[in-house]
């Protein structure tokens, strides 16, 4: 077990370590960035002054040395554009991302286990269809469009709904959604498809030879033994999912979190910040995915022995 | 006389796939044929050349709606551009990048794939590490990075498409070429001498289209949602040029006096990616026995 462990952590190091790597040259392909952003407006003084300031000056391989370096002492940066730490703009985004992900991964688990389990009891009638139906639409339907038909229709037209910011509980319902749309999808085809699984075992048969009633057998036996499946697919897709998904809702939105910072770094070539920013979110997916690997391993030693 | 040990004349493969298919499937099929169609004949079929701006005919309506100007079928965007046009032109632009990329990912993936499964060793190693590590990254963070340092152009978006999936089909092939290098005829081939590259090419390869084409299926709709979002946060192709994603982009800045700007190219957006979705679905299941049998 602790060997599983440790080889899971140790691969996760590599992968931070490979990502970062990654991530510190793409940004220096383009040459010097600061070409890109400086523009006409400074004059050849300021011009020195800056790229000494920012290290640009110095080799690649010393940038890169030294980037590491500041990595392990905390120091990350400055933002080209706030010129300050890039950790301190990040961290300020972290909050409200992780509330909008607090409130999608809540309506998801609320709204996508009852329904997965549904469409598994009622897979031969119209239930299941339509349940499965849903499912579908949520997976081939893009959330930017998702979100822009429910903007139209419930701030325009009915004017129920602010658009901009997370000031109130009212702004959470429709990034909500709008990030809930595919991770319900996700998760509602695979709690059914664990249950279908699950339905057919031997011990099912057994519960219901005992007397139990029908929805303790379907909720005690079912979907406890289904639920580790469902919930290790709750971190490996939703990590990744909802990581993505946040760069167009929280854009969307006008949501002050790391995806809209992200895109607006982008846009602007802000690389210090596009970088670290990257890196951040990266780092949280590998480390949930490593976590759910290990926990999964935990629960299931079939998981373990058939890794080793 | 009629022979009666003549073979009844054998069917092409789409008319069995037609007649295998459900309502809902046949209907995906006529509608991604339609769209295709519609991409195809863009410049022929387009009632206005998309760029063309009119300054009298700014932000009308559909036809059928107040203030509506004849000819210009679902309205104008806000520099009097016919909608129509530009939303067609835009699902051509859409669809050829998404077919684009889709095909750069398969040919990438598809030969690190084959390599990988026939090389073994470091080399396997090293690829199948690239494909964890793409599995690991959120891509939407790839491309953020991607088309923030090479600048948001058309070869770049290509790029980002090709790169998006590659690890999918790097996985399937790897896995179906371990799966037939064990089968007795390639050790058959083998036996007789045949080079490596000539077994990969002759005998491994036709054996694993039809997984390959599954997941091609599979990965258009995905590389057209990919495209449309990028192009919709304003990464994609830049203006005056459109796609799809970027229509409905730039047209939210317009939605509360001129929503058709951003439905119409919406709509579009869901067709196109219900349909292959669809038939993207079905072909899997198709292929994979276990299901057919639930």
């Amino acid at each position: 077990m602790i060997a599983y462990i440790l080889r899971t952590l140790i691969k996760m190091c590599v992968t931070l370590f490979v990502i970062i790597t990654l991530v510190f040259f793409a940004t220096r392909l383009s040459g010097s960035p600061m070409e890109t952003f400086l523009g006409e407006g400074l004059t050849a003084e300021d011009r020195e002054l800056m790229i000494a300031y920012f290290g640009l000056d110095q080799s690649i391989w010393q940038q890169y040395l030294g980037y590491l370096r500041g990595i392990v002492e905390g120091n990350y940066g400055l933002s080209f554009l706030e010129r300050r730490p890039v950790a301190d703009i990040v961290a300020e985004r972290v909050g409200p991302s992780l509330q909008l992900l607090a409130s999608s991964v809540l309506l998801t688990v609320a709204v996508a286990i009852p329904l997965g389990v549904l469409a598994a009891l009622y897979r031969e009638s119209w239930v299941g269809s339509a349940i499965m139906a849903l499912a579908f639409v949520g997976y081939a339907v893009p959330n930017f469009v998702i979100a822009t038909f429910m903007v139209l229709v419930f701030a325009f037209m009915w004017n129920l709904l602010p658009v901009v910011g997370n000031g109130s509980w009212a702004h959470f319902i429709m990034p909500t959604i709008a990030m809930s749309g595919v991770l319900i999808a996700a998760l509602t085809r695979f709690t059914r498809n664990a249950m279908l699984d699950v339905l057919g075992q031997d011990f099912m048969r057994t519960a219901r030879a005992k007397g139990l009633p029908e929805t303790v057998v379907i909720l005690k036996h079912g979907l406890r033994n289904a639920g580790v499946t469902v919930l290790s697919v709750l971190g490996l897709q939703i990590a990744g999912l909802a990581a993505a998904g946040n760069v167009v809702v929280e854009s969307i939105f006008s949501w002050p979190g790391i995806g809209e910072l992200l895109v607006q770094s982008a846009i602007t070539r802000d690389y210090p910040v596009l970088q670290f920013g990257v890196i951040a979110v990266s780092l949280a997916v590998v480390v949930i995915n490593a976590l759910t690997d290990i926990a999964y391993a935990v629960a299931d030693p079939r998981i373990r022995l058939a890794k080793a | 006389m009629v022979d009666v040990t003549q073979t009844p004349v054998e069917r092409g493969a789409i008319a069995t796939l037609w007649t295998e298919a459900n309502t809902i499937q046949k209907i995906a099929a006529l509608i991604g044929l339609a769209l295709v169609l519609l991409a195809v004949l863009a410049p022929l079929i387009a009632p206005f050349d998309p760029l063309k701006q009119s300054l009298i005919a700014r932000l009308r309506p559909p036809v059928g709606f107040e203030r509506h100007k004849p000819g210009f079928w679902l309205g104008t965007d806000e520099l009097g551009r016919d909608v129509l046009s530009r939303s067609l032109y835009g699902l051509r632009l859409t669809l050829m990048l998404a077919l684009l990329g889709a095909s750069i990912g398969l040919l990438l993936g598809g030969t690190l794939g084959l390599v990988a499964g026939l090389r073994r060793g470091w080399t396997e190693d090293a690829i199948m590490g690239a494909v964890d590590l793409q599995i690991a990254v959120p891509f939407t963070l790839i491309a953020l990075l991607i088309l923030s340092i090479f600048g948001s152009t058309l070869p770049v978006m290509v790029a980002v498409l090709g790169i998006a999936g590659w690890e999918q089909y790097a996985r399937i092939v790897r896995a179906e070429v371990r799966r037939i290098t064990e089968l007795p005829f390639i050790e058959a081939a083998r036996a007789s001498g045949g080079p490596p590259r000539y077994i990969a090419l002759t005998h491994v390869l036709p054996n694993i289209v039809s997984p390959l084409v599954v997941q091609f299926t599979l990965a258009l709709s995905n590389i057209v949602i990919l495209e449309s979002t990028l192009s919709f946060l304003g990464l994609g192709v830049q203006p005056p040029t459109a796609t799809l994603g970027s229509m409905v982009g730039y047209g939210r800045d317009y939605m509360p006096t001129a929503p058709w700007m951003v439905i119409v190219p919406a709509l579009m957006i869901i067709l196109l990616t219900f349909s292959v979705q669809i038939l993207g679905d079905w072909l899997r299941d198709r292929a994979d026995v276990r299901l057919r049998s639930r």
